[in-house]
């Protein structure tokens, strides 16, 4: 094992370690479960601030006149976003549109983060004395969990809010055979088809993310400058596609989640 | 990579946004495109209204035309009827008037000529006495005398 090669290793290392904050009665008591990520929580909330912030502007601004060409770009958006939600949710809950709208436009910058050259702000952060920082928050399963978990949330208390407890336990006890005899079969599976929804929405985009993060990493290793260039633009290019189209399936899949959490089947 | 605090952290930055979106967001643009549509619809129909009743106006222009015109030549008609008519009256009086006109200037040449006649009976009366004087004065022939007057009387008589 060279020395180059262990330099490699501890190249990516670095990339992919959290900022790690704790406090030592959190650390006490957590243990390693007691520390906060400081990248995640600082990029995710500047971004969604951002988002938020231009919204707001734009929704304070927006007129029902003739639009001004950022507010055509923002309506645009909304509508896109309520064209899906129309035509996949067809209960009438104003919470979903909205929800929609931040998940897709904050995904959508925190993906976006992919595209800034890897080296850039871990280098000048380091210059700074921050050891470590990952600019993609989507890259962090603790960002993606969270949101798919409070997706999930959502998806259990509209069940029971639509439907009754009853109604969803019996749901959850008839599917997928509609025998109540075969329940010690249906909870299982139902169960298991219940918990995959948030598991598999964190660990798509986390996943989709973390392998295009890694992918960037590995590249910036190369030696030779033009590789860089050779390799780094198309797989920018291909990136752009992908971060727009993890935004549009987890905006997709939440949307098409709480309209099951909705109807009764 | 492990999962930690982190998690809770972003459940509530995450709820953060959401709530902040859909009180203070969406709302808002969702209105103005509302508000944009229903504007849009009303101009659409305003401009169907407009449509239709520029339709209904030309119909009615082009009606209004057609009893123009055919008024218009009803007038023409009757102005020309008139006018023959007044035409025809004219020539009648007119005639009327030469007729009338000639009747005076015959009864004037009546006159006239009677008028010539009893002069000229008097001026043929003097000659006759003076021719009688004369042959008076020459001859006292009574049966030439009377033949004489007689012959003259008969050429007055006839020349009439």
């Amino acid at each position: 094992m060279s020395s180059e090669a262990q330099d490699s290793t501890q190249y990516v290392h670095h990339h992919l370690t959290n900022m790690p904050w704790s406090h030592p009665f959190l650390q006490q008591k957590l243990g390693a479960f007691g520390v906060l990520n400081l990248d995640t929580l600082v990029v995710s909330f500047i971004l969604g601030s951002l988002f938020s912030i231009f919204f707001y502007v734009m929704a304070r601004r927006a007129t029902s006149g003739v639009p001004s060409k950022l507010q055509s770009v923002v309506e645009i958006l909304f509508e896109f976003v309520q064209k899906q939600v129309k035509d996949t949710f067809h209960g009438s809950n104003p919470l979903i549109a909205p929800l929609a709208l931040t998940i897709f436009v904050w995904i959508f910058l925190m993906n976006l983060m992919d595209l800034i050259p890897v080296d850039l702000f871990p280098t000048v952060l380091h210059s700074v004395g921050v050891p470590y920082w990952r600019m993609v928050p989507t890259t962090d399963l603790n960002l993606t969990f969270a949101m798919s978990l409070s997706v999930f949330g959502l998806i259990l208390y509209y069940n029971v809010k639509e439907k009754g407890f009853l109604g969803f336990a019996k749901e959850l006890i008839l599917h997928p055979f509609p025998s109540v005899w075969l329940a010690p079969i249906n909870l299982p599976l139902s169960i298991v088809h219940e918990l995959a929804k948030p598991v598999s929405l964190a660990l798509r985009l986390f996943g989709n993310l973390f392998a295009g993060e890694v992918i960037f990493v590995l590249i910036a290793l190369f030696p030779i400058w033009w590789l860089q260039w050779i390799l780094g633009l198309p797989w920018a290019i291909f990136h752009i596609l992908i971060i727009l189209i993890q935004s549009f399936i987890f905006m997709t899949l939440t949307v098409v989640y709480l309209s099951l959490a909705h109807e009764a089947h | 990579m492990d999962l930690n605090l982190t998690l809770f952290g972003q459940i509530i930055t995450f709820a953060l946004f959401v709530w902040f979106t859909k009180h203070f967001v969406w709302p808002l643009i969702i209105k103005a495109l509302n508000d944009r549509e229903a504007k849009i619809a009303d101009g659409l129909a305003a401009a169907e209204r407009g449509h239709h009743e520029l339709g209904l106006s030309q119909d009615r222009a082009t009606e209004l035309l057609r009893e123009a015109k055919t008024k218009a030549m009803d007038v023409v008609d009757q102005a020309h009827k008139q006018a023959t008519h007044i035409l025809e009256e004219a020539r009648l009086e007119a005639r009327g008037l030469c007729e009338r006109m000639l009747k005076v200037a015959e009864e004037d040449i009546v006159q006239a000529k009677n008028a010539a006649k009893i002069s000229l009976q008097q001026d043929l009366g003097h000659m006759v006495v003076r021719g009688a004087e004369s042959i008076l004065k020459q001859t006292m022939d009574a049966k030439v005398n009377d033949r004489m007057i007689a012959d003259m009387i008969a050429e007055v008589s006839f020349s009439e």
